[in-house]
């Protein structure tokens, strides 16, 4: 009985804290206002850094970012569930007119390099558009095919099945790479096409950048796609691509600036549709081809959710303005590309436009 | 003593006989006990495997910090699972709020109540092993739908309701059993005393066989804290503390699941201490599972 | 005895009566309303999880029809969808084989060998350590398979079979770690403990006095479980069988963390090394991500095949082990 006893006092004491904590931790952020926001996993270590970083700045703001793909954050913005929303990919026309007044901030800049594991070769490879569609697609098999031999006449290549590695859950990395192959070659453009996830013809899906790198390093004579952000943390292998001017680019944050450069002088104003922009395979001799902005959706008038209060709206909006602005700071370090000014100037003018109730937020 | 030598004479008898027809046969004998012995170290090598290299992987993640703190900037490797070790109390709470009394007093209506409608019973008994067998991302998708899409968010009430359903017919089952266990004489005792049936039920059948109910609810717990595809569609993850019963929340294996898909070894040690956090969970429910259950040995053998 | 000096008469005893057994009534009435509501709570929610997966895949069915279970397609792509589960459902039955043809001789192997050749402590600590296994959340055997054991696999287990045997088509694809192969072995890993337990209950339920007939016969230890527990047993055994194979075919994240997730006409596994998916590990990959509407609900639609196809198992099971014997229940879990 005695023992029984105790169990009890442990079940009400466990209760009582999993009750209690919330309560405890509620009380001390009464004060603060929680901004929630869903989307892309792309920007997810970025986004994750100004969470910390901006409590530093406005300790009175939370910031509670769920990364559940790019999809899933416009769905959550359009039903109004969350206060903002991310995607890699801009709201195409549909999503656009569903969504209603939806306004595209590019938050971040990212390049999706192609990383290698192949034991024998030191020297970078480089790679054309075409050759790499005809890698995924399974018609280049081996690794001393003579297209891969022609782009690479210093490099003795072993003669080793490819073993290509993809994404298997849904990925806004996914839409970059494969928007790019269909840009470059007709035939993945008309067997595969571009998507989130899409059928993969031959390969090996890993989930998450991780489950991709890890099965690259993990085994000799694959190649597969991640982030420049990963490439260059696990200091991986990755090839040189040939761009639109003719020019074998290796991925850094530097060349990403050059093809963003070269695109910005075409942005629409934030409250157009976006859904033509896009930055893969740009023009320019420097720039390098497989880059993308991420977004953040915002309402145009924020009182058109109606959980976003007045002093909520307000906390929004300086958030953001803070990320595209002094927020750029961490993204260099973390792989990401730091917004060129040209950007940032069209951010501005966009969260100056921003209103709740018809009123402007920003009034400085 | 001339019994005993004519059983021993008999005994050598049959054993020379054997021994002389069969050589091979106890050969095969020693090889099938070799092979099955064999078998038996096969399925300890995982779990030592798995013990070892959580507790080896995760100890050196445990810290207060660890335990109480939200998750640092992603790849840091600072902060911790505080979160998540509190939603995982919660939604699992919770979820035993819903799973418990309804688990056992559909148990209660099996083992008490079933003769009145013998088709109803076999029907929930079948319903009940039938609902035992759907794999919980069926029930997660279920809790998508049913709550999620209708209320519009993630939450903690969606999570909680979904792991309920995998929770009841566990609890159900257990208790229709310990509450068979339960003496007919003792109820017939307590007729005989002019009780009602429902007090007949409540103080001496359910209260008599409080520790094998309360078996069927730690087993019950202990298996959906281990659940993780449900949560996936119906808490979602976040990086912060319990802020309302209708925002999302966090929970020890998504935590390990997201941690795991980090690219950064830094994460990685910090997923192999929340598996050494939920593992301790875990098996500290077990203990007291086996506890409770040498209990409920204890009055069967009375009875 | 009444006392003496009682003073109620007989008609008051009698109200007194009444009115007692009448509260008592209204106690009955209520806790059985409780009891029936409980009861067919659980119905509904049996009713809930079918409604609704049936619900969310009428898109689906409506337009690919039947072939929305033989088709091999599986495109999400805007412009160009097209959704067909054979796939999914081939890898699931596949990978469950695989580790089921491991899992079932090894788990009624151990449950012979702690209930007949170890009727000791240490064969109550064998199977505690065995229950154990049981209660390892499936997310850790996960963990566990993606960073630690797909490497042994690799090294010691595929690469060799692949560097001897290469000719047969079965180990041609030079091996990965991460495939349908492995992921068999980890799920007979994970449902071992299940099977083990069941199988243990059941061999014990078989009556002394057949093992003894056995031995007395003269038969070797191996012969007496062969002859005498294995025949009679065969059904019971049959039904932890199935136990086992609902759980490795419902399970999703160990599954999605180690079988290579491959998606469509690549899913169908041509060797013992190839990439596939299951049923389960496609909807945990997706589900989350799909933004289209046809694409949910052809992600609820494989729920719903799935759903159809453990309620079989789960059918058969209850009827084959309800013919055996009724003490399997505390141990399905």
């Amino acid at each position: 009985m005695n023992k029984l006893i105790n169990y009890r006092i442990l079940g009400i004491s466990l209760l009582a804290v999993s009750l209690l904590v919330p309560v405890y931790v509620n009380s001390v952020h009464a004060q603060k206002v929680s901004i929630n926001g869903a989307g892309a996993t792309f920007p997810f270590p970025l986004i994750d850094t100004w969470r910390t970083e901006y409590q530093k700045v406005n300790p009175d703001v939370n910031l509670n970012y769920a990364s559940i793909g790019s999809g899933g954050g416009i769905k959550q913005f359009t039903e109004k569930t969350v206060d903002f929303g991310a995607s890699d990919a801009p709201l195409s026309e549909t999503e656009f007119q569903k969504a209603g007044s939806a306004v595209h901030i590019p938050e971040t800049l990212g390049s999706v390099v192609l990383a290698y594991n192949i034991p024998e070769v030191t020297t970078p490879l480089k790679l054309t558009g075409p050759v790499i569609a005809d890698i995924f697609l399974g018609k280049i098999t081996k690794w001393d095919d003579p297209k891969i031999k022609e782009l690479n006449p210093d490099v003795t290549l072993p003669s080793e099945n490819i073993v290509t590695v993809h994404r298997s859950d849904g990925s806004g990395t996914t839409y970059v790479f494969t928007d790019y192959l269909s840009k470059v070659s007709p035939e993945w453009n008309q067997t595969v096409g571009k998507g989130k996830s899409v059928q993969w013809p031959v390969g090996i899906g890993a989930p998450g950048n991780e489950g991709v790198a890890a099965s690259i390093q993990g085994t000799p004579n694959t190649i597969g796609y991640v982030e420049l952000a990963y490439a260059l943390t696990t200091q991986m292998n990755f090839a040189a691509v040939q761009n639109q001017e003719g020019n074998f680019i290796t991925p850094s944050v530097n060349s990403t600036m050059a093809a963003v450069s070269a695109e910005t002088s075409t942005l629409p104003s934030g409250s157009e549709s976006w859904s033509n922009v896009t930055i893969t395979d740009p023009p320019g001799p420097d720039s390098y081809p497989i880059s993308s902005f991420s977004y953040l959706l915002l309402y145009k008038d924020l009182s058109t959710n109606p959980t976003i209060d007045e002093q909520k709206a307000k906390a929004i909006t300086e958030f953001v303005e803070w990320a595209v602005t002094d927020g750029q700071q961490f993204a260099e370090s973390l792989g990401y590309v730091p917004l060129p000014q040209s950007v940032v100037d069209v951010n501005e003018a966009t969260l100056k436009s921003l209103t709740f109730n018809g009123n402007p937020i920003l009034t400085n | 003593m001339i019994k005993d030598n004519r059983t021993k004479d008999y005994k050598s008898i049959i054993q020379e006989r054997v021994a002389k027809n069969s050589f091979k046969r106890k050969v095969f004998n020693n090889f099938m006990t070799v092979l099955l012995f064999v078998f038996v170290i096969i399925a300890i090598i995982p779990l030592a495997s798995i013990l070892f290299e959580v507790f080896k992987n995760g100890v050196g993640a445990l810290s207060f910090e660890f335990l109480f703190s939200p998750p640092g900037a992603f790849g840091s490797g600072e902060g911790g699972i505080g979160p998540a070790i509190q939603g995982t109390l919660i939604v699992v709470g919770l979820a035993s709020l819903i799973g418990a009394p309804v688990g056992v007093l559909a148990g209660v209506y099996l083992s008490e109540y079933s003769s009145s409608s013998r088709s109803f019973a076999y029907f929930l008994r079948l319903f009940n092993d039938v609902l035992t067998g759907i794999p919980s991302i069926v029930i997660g998708i279920t809790g998508y739908i049913a709550l999620v899409l209708t209320l519009g968010s993630f939450s903690i009430m969606a999570g909680a309701f979904v792991l309920s359903i995998i929770m009841i017919p566990i609890i159900a089952r257990v208790s229709e059993e310990t509450l068979k266990l339960v003496p007919n004489t003792l109820r017939e005792a307590a007729y005989g005393l002019g009780l009602p049936k429902w007090k007949v039920v409540w103080h001496i059948v359910i209260k008599g066989s409080k520790s094998g109910i309360s078996t069927g609810i730690v087993l019950a717990v202990s298996r959906v804290a281990g659940e993780t595809a449900p949560l996936i569609m119906t808490i979602l993850g976040t990086s912060l503390f319990f802020s309302g019963f209708n925002s999302p929340v966090d929970a020890l294996p998504l935590r390990i699941w997201r941690l795991a898909s980090q690219p950064y070894p830094e994460a990685h040690e910090q997923g192999w201490g929340a598996a050494l956090v939920l593992i301790l969970l875990i098996l500290a429910l077990s203990v007291a599972l086996r506890m409770f259950a040498q209990k409920r040995s204890t009055f069967k053998s009375t009875t | 005895m009444p006392p003496k000096d009682s003073k109620i008469t007989h008609a008051e005893l009698v109200k007194k009566l009444d009115l007692q057994s009448r509260k008592s009534f209204i106690g009955d009435k209520f806790f059985k309303g409780l009891v029936i509501g409980a009861s067919v709570y659980t119905l509904c929610m049996v009713a809930l999880v079918f409604f609704a997966l049936a619900d969310g895949s009428v898109p689906i069915f409506m337009k690919e029809g039947i072939n929305f279970v033989i088709g091999t397609d599986w495109n999400a792509v805007e412009g160009r969808e097209s959704f067909g589960a054979l796939p999914y459902i081939i890898g699931t039955l596949v990978s469950s084989t695989i580790a089921m043809a491991i899992a079932v001789p090894i788990s009624i192997g151990i449950a012979i060998f702690i209930t007949e050749m170890m009727k000791n402590k240490l064969g109550t600590i064998l199977s505690f350590i065995v229950e154990l296994l049981a209660a390892v959340p499936s997310i850790i055997y996960g963990l566990w398979g993606l960073f630690v054991f797909r490497f042994w696999i690799r090294d010691y287990i595929e690469e060799p079979l692949h560097n001897t045997l290469g000719d047969f088509s079965l180990f041609a694809q030079a091996p990965f770690g991460l495939d349908v192969f492995t992921a068999g072995i980890i799920l007979a890993i994970m449902i071992i403990p299940i099977i083990t337990a069941v199988s243990r209950e059941v061999i014990k339920a078989i009556p002394h006095s057949q093992k003894e007939a056995a031995y007395a016969l003269g038969a070797t230890r191996w012969e007496m479980i062969k002859t005498a527990i294995l025949p009679s047993s065969k059904t019971g055994l049959m039904g932890a069988t199935f136990l086992g194979l609902g759980r490795a075919i419902g399970e999703t994240m160990l599954v999605t963390l180690v079988i290579g997730n491959a998606i469509g006409l690549a899913a169908i596994p041509t060797s013992l090394f190839s990439q596939s998916q299951t049923l389960s590990s496609i909807i945990a990959n997706e589900f989350n991500e799909a933004s289209n509407d046809l694409h949910l609900s052809a992600l609820i639609g494989l729920g719903l095949v799935l759903f159809v196809i453990t309620i079989f198992i789960n059918v058969a099971a209850i009827y084959i082990i309800s013919k055996v014997s009724k003490s399997y229940s505390n141990l399905r879990e």
